[in-house]
């Protein structure tokens, strides 16, 4: 393992030092807990949470700020953070008008943020809603109960929701939207290379110098087929059909499309890959009405790529995709 | 059992999750994201501190204090519902020093009820549960043994995992032992040299 670190299990910590010593204008750490939280006194708006795992970065704390997050939650790498970290969240969140968590789908972070919702609701009287975002299509709900796994889609959730928030809409007017969205959206990604997690010190799982694997999540779990490496434009096909019968999308549609990194892809590589993308979903004459680009949701250094497809169910969400932010990372 | 016995039993529990920190992780490497080892033995590094100062302390006041430890210091599932089991447990005894068999019986029930409750799951979903389950069981017949809990952990191989991460695994979570029931068989070997 070759990184730049101090010592492993500090990682998190001077992580999160790091980034609020850098973006001091926008974000502070609230006390010694893992909460990144937005520079603002109150005003009345809804609160917007998320976080889960580090290693991830910049999500979630790199979207704390004006327009989007008002909290992120900085779990140990690959781990949900604990109960009384997501309820410290909530109430820096809380400026009189409710708080609402946008939780990736993953047993821990599901147990976590509903017993610190839980205890934000009994001890303190906050009203709490959440959203739970499932994208990844490439694991089905249907034979395990336990469902879609959230990834990438979670940052489009960030940026529409928080443009409401932003914009003064009620916690029920957020929940509404954000069940709507989750449901509008599908992200298939791939592996090239492993991630590994500063502490265990080695890979999660190994894959030979020629051999790619597609639907991977972005916590290294196994995902639907191994596969020699293939054409960026192979790639991108089998990705958008798997998408397209998702979301039974019609020719003549609007859609988002968003080509995240892993981390240790470049963004040469993320270009070519969204060049094909585009230039396939023209063939189908699906229209891209916004193109979003970039590392937003990485696995550490993975390589790899993510393709999140968005239907424009409601025009607003163009609006409310570029509507101003004040954040690290969008 | 008396509250020392408590002590001792979470000490004994807390050494042996050191001791298979790697284990645990490795387990959980195979079907799930290679963190339960990790996590568990820094939840249990935080009660080992706590305790330090701590003395004579109610059975209630033991998992409490093991439970809360697990609660903010583990991340993932295994934290909260750990944690949760422990808090229940807690809530079971009250303020005593000195508990029958019975109570402890009880007491395991309403943290493994906990644990459902905060999992969402049931037997043979591959979780802990299938560890705390039999042993309860086998706890109220009295006829519990140390090779009984090995094979309750290890008859967690050959099921499919519904719950937890290894879920998403489906048929290729068959064959790997459950890290959490790993675990869990490390602390009632614990408790069983106590009883």
């Amino acid at each position: 393992m070759k990184k730049i670190l101090n010592r492993p299990e500090d990682v998190v910590e001077e992580m999160i030092n790091g980034l609020v010593a850098t973006h001091d204008n926008i974000v502070h750490r609230v006390g010694d807990t893992r909460v990144v939280a937005r520079n603002y006194e109150g005003n009345g708006k809804v609160g917007l949470v998320s976080g889960g795992g580090s290693g991830h970065e910049p999500s979630h704390a790199g979207f704390v700020g004006k327009g989007m997050l008002s909290a992120a939650v900085c779990g140990d790498v690959f781990t949900s953070p604990t109960v009384d970290q997501v309820y410290e969240g909530i109430k820096a969140a809380d400026k009189g008008a409710g708080v609402f968590l946008v939780i990736k789908n993953y047993t821990g972070d599901l147990i976590n943020f509903t017993m610190a919702k839980e205890m934000a609701e009994d001890m303190d009287n906050i009203k709490v809603d959440s959203v739970t975002v499932n994208d990844d299509i490439a694991v089905e709900g249907s034979t395990w109960t336990e469902g879609r796994r959230g990834v990438a889609g979670t940052v489009l959730v960030h940026k529409i929701l928080g443009a409401m928030a932003e914009n003064n809409a009620t916690l029920d007017e957020i929940k509404n939207e954000s069940e709507i969205l989750i449901n509008e959206m599908a992200t298939l990604g791939l592996a090239l290379t492993p991630a590994i997690v500063p502490q265990a010190g080695k890979p999660g799982f190994e894959l030979a110098d020629d051999e790619i694997e597609f639907g991977l999540g972005i916590h290294g779990e196994p995902g639907y087929r191994r596969a020699k490496l293939h054409e960026s434009k192979a790639m991108a096909q089998e990705f958008i059909d798997k998408i397209v019968a998702e979301l039974k999308l019609k020719e003549g549609e609007e859609v988002v499309a968003f080509v995240n990194g892993m981390g240790g892809t470049p963004l040469m590589e993320q270009y070519v890959f969204m060049n094909d993308v585009l230039n396939i979903l023209k063939g189908l004459n699906i229209h891209v009405t916004r193109k979003i680009i970039g590392n937003k949701m990485t696995s550490i250094e993975m390589q790899g790529i993510s393709l999140t497809l968005l239907r424009i169910k409601n025009k607003r969400w163009v609006e409310y995709l570029d509507q101003e932010v004040k954040v690290a990372a969008w | 059992m008396n509250s020392v016995d408590f002590t001792k039993w979470f000490e004994i529990w807390t050494s042996e999750i050191q001791t298979h920190k790697i284990h645990l992780s490795d387990l959980d490497n195979a079907i799930g994201d290679g963190d339960h080892g990790f996590n568990m033995a820094k939840g249990v590094a935080a009660y080992q501190e706590a305790h330090l100062n701590k003395q004579d302390l109610s059975i209630g006041d033991e998992c409490k204090l093991i439970g809360m430890s697990m609660l903010s210091k583990v991340g993932g599932a295994s934290g909260p519902l750990y944690g949760s089991a422990f808090l229940a447990m807690a809530k079971s005894f009250g303020d005593t020093k000195e508990i029958t068999h019975d109570q402890l019986v009880a007491a395991l029930t309403a943290g493994v009820e906990s644990i459902m409750y905060r999992g969402k799951a049931s037997r043979y979903e591959k979780t802990m549960i299938d560890v705390w389950l039999p042993v309860i069981e086998s706890l109220k017949q009295n006829n519990l043994t140390e090779e009984m809990i090995d094979s309750f952990v290890n008859e967690t191989g050959p099921l499919k995992a519904t719950k937890g991460r290894a879920a998403y695994l489906g048929d290729r979570s068959i064959g790997h032992i459950d890290p959490g029931s790993f675990s869990s068989g490390l602390l009632f070997k614990a408790l069983l040299k106590l009883i």
